[in-house]
């Protein structure tokens, strides 16, 4: 399998998170192009080259960065560009290693983002678990201000962006973008009503950008090699690679960059290693903790791609957080665990969300202690029914998908355990 | 059975030093609003003062011109600010499903039984608080811990002792950093 490294090529370089390493690997050669072309150029590069967001929901990412109202509808208000660092979607750990390997990459990215939508302040929002990767950032940011990358006049360009690093403080739900920005603007990172969508009115009421780590660093790439040759990487409403962030029963987790559309079979066995020995497969989720679960004879037909997986799956590829569980996996035991982390961080103000996680969990934990019977199943069900798509945010369909894929897919695990059936029995 | 729990009684009213009135400016100059320097305001506090108190709260509310409930109700919403002292090593095991997957919860059996914790997480020993926390990002080199900047992966009850043995005997918490700037984690 050939194919470009567009986001580990440089993690293997000693001291790269260094300007003066990240240079000689071509970091920052890509802004003098950049900021010769017109912003709107730059959008119309990342659109044609059908990028999409790597945070979750696979936007793609010029569209969004088209939604900005131009200059002259804004009245007078500033563009913020806001990267989302606060990778907290359980299973995904990509950003992290991005951010400590490599972090003048995300800044380059960020630079020629800049510069596609007019904006000249920014900020890496990262989770306060990471404050030493943001230590890194800072000093990575003070190289990139010493060489005159960021700040006044970019390169003699006329272009001017600030880029600081804000540290969040422990709480999932930051990751959706407008808690984010909530949290951002000093308050308690509660998530708002969309529309109004941030790209129209964000942070401090502004148009602002929100897109992850990973799309970040991508555009460096796309501004060096062209939209047709990143299309020419992966599948054709898939294209270039993709990190997944592999968790669970293989013998080599870890974070793997791979074209999108291989065989999911393929990647279980070539990249991560293949499962340990004497085991089966029993269950895969593909897209970090809120997209629902797999079977083995839907991995065995899905390609990694956002396509392949909702058509042959009915999930997604999400984060690209790709947990295995093999046939020592006790799902209800997991599914449990996956709903004690939505009851924990749900942020209380939509009464579905708040009351039905809790709800959902403790079901669960009758279910798992035996001590449930099949209407707990039924109420389980209409629980997650009631939540998907009644709350202000995704995070309710995202602590349902799990259940109602759980119970569909993996029925009889469940049925076991309840009363009058199998091992729950008295 | 419970433990000393460290001393959360008020420890009065505060003032910045002249460090920290000048790393205020330096944080406003970074944002168009005084509201959105809360966050970095309460880091740089817990920072000098381990955790956050009324006091520090009325501090910043008057610093930042903010009601002084706004305030408590920012500092209370995220749970990485501290409204009580924990002991000097605050142990955060996660336990959410790709730790789980390989062994998270014997880990924190482990530690519970060779700190003597009591039912709030403090140690016998009065220097570990131990907290179970949800997903900390190291899901491929679970299970994993952060005590308190510092990732502890790939967790055997080997490693657990060898790192409670050497916190106990004095030694300093290693600069924390992903483990060995590896991002893949071969199983042996
Ligand atoms: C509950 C919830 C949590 C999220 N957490 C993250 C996160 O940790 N990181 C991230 O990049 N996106 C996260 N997202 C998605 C963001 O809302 C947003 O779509 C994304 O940052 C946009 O960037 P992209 O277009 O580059 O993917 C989350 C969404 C939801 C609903
Ligand atoms: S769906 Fe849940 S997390 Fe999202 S706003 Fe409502 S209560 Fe908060
Ligand atoms: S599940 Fe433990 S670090 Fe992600």
């Amino acid at each position: 399998m050939d194919f470009p490294r567009i986001l580990t090529g440089n993690w293997e370089v000693p001291d790269v998170h260094r300007i003066a390493v990240a240079r000689t690997r071509g970091t920052y050669s890509r802004l003098p192009k950049a900021l010769g072309m017109a912003p709107s150029e730059i959008t119309a590069l990342v659109k044609d080259s059908g990028l999409r967001g790597r945070g979750g929901a696979g936007f793609p990412t010029g569209v969004k960065w088209g939604f900005v109202p131009p200059a002259e509808k804004r009245g007078g208000k500033a563009v913020y560009l806001l990267c989302n660092a606060d990778e907290s979607e359980p299973g995904t750990f990509k950003d992290r290693y991005l951010m400590w390997c490599d972090p003048h990459l995300l800044i380059e990215g960020m630079i020629i983002a800049s510069r596609a939508l007019d904006c000249h302040l920014g900020y890496i929002y990262i989770r306060g678990e990471f404050r030493y990767i943001a230590r890194r950032l800072d000093e990575a940011l003070a190289e990139a201000y010493a060489a005159g990358l960021l700040g006044k006049n970019i390169q003699g360009s006329g272009h001017h962006f600030d880029l600081y690093v804000h540290v969040g403080a422990g709480a999932y739900i930051c990751g959706e973008e407008t808690a984010l920005i909530s949290s951002l603007e000093g308050e308690r990172g509660q998530p708002k009503l969309k529309p109004p969508f941030p790209a129209v009115e964000g942070a401090w009421r502004s148009p602002t950008i929100v897109n992850n780590v990973e799309t970040l660093a991508v555009v460096p790439w796309l501004i060096e090699n062209g939209a047709a040759a990143y299309k020419a990487i992966g599948t054709e409403k898939s294209p270039g690679t993709k990190l997944f962030s592999v968790s669970g029963h293989v013998r080599r987790p870890g974070v793997y960059e791979v074209p999108l559309g291989i065989p999911m079979t393929q990647f279980i066995e070539e990249q991560c290693g293949g499962l340990l020995p004497g085991r089966t497969l029993k269950a895969v989720i593909p897209g970090g903790s809120s997209v629902p679960v797999m079977t083995p004879d839907e991995v065995a037909k899905c390609s990694m791609d956002y396509e392949s997986i909702s058509q042959n799956a009915g999930s997604y590829l999400g984060s690209g957080g790709f947990i295995v569980m093999d046939d020592t996996t006790d799902l209800v035991e997991a599914l449990t665990n996956l709903l004690r982390f939505y009851a924990h961080e749900s942020c209380g103000q939509c009464t579905p969300c708040r009351e039905g996680c809790g709800w959902m969990y403790q079901i669960l934990c009758r279910v798992r202690d035996g001590d449930a019977n099949v209407q707990d199943l039924a109420t389980l069900r209409d629980l997650a029914d009631n939540i998907h798509s009644k709350t202000i945010c995704f995070f309710g369909a995202s602590a349902a998908m799990p259940v109602q894929s759980f119970l569909t897919k993996f029925r009889s695990e469940f049925l076991d355990r309840v009363q009058g059936r199998g091992a729950g029995a008295a | 059975m419970s433990h000393s729990a460290p001393n959360a009684v008020s420890r009065g009213p505060r003032e910045w030093s002249a460090e920290q009135n000048a790393e205020i400016v330096a944080i406003l100059a970074r944002y168009p609003t005084k509201k959105a320097a809360i966050m970095p305001v309460l880091w740089m506090a817990q920072d000098a003062w381990e955790w956050i108190d009324l006091d520090i709260m009325r501090l910043i509310a008057r610093t930042l011109d903010l009601p002084p409930s706004h305030v408590h109700a920012v500092a209370s919403f995220y749970t990485m600010f501290k409204k009580a002292p924990t002991h000097r090593y605050h142990i955060q095991i996660c336990h959410t499903l790709s730790c789980a997957l390989v062994g998270a919860e014997k880990i924190v059996a482990h530690i519970e039984r060779r700190l003597e914790c009591d039912e709030h997480g403090n140690s016998k020993d009065g220097l570990f608080t131990l907290l179970r926390v949800e997903c900390l990002a190291s899901c491929g080199s679970a299970p994993m811990a952060q005590i308190n900047e510092h990732f502890y992966e790939r967790l055997t009850p080997e490693v657990v002792d060898q790192v409670i043995d050497a916190l106990r005997a004095g030694t300093k918490l290693q600069e924390p950093r992903p483990e060995a700037d590896q991002w893949i984690f071969p199983v042996s």
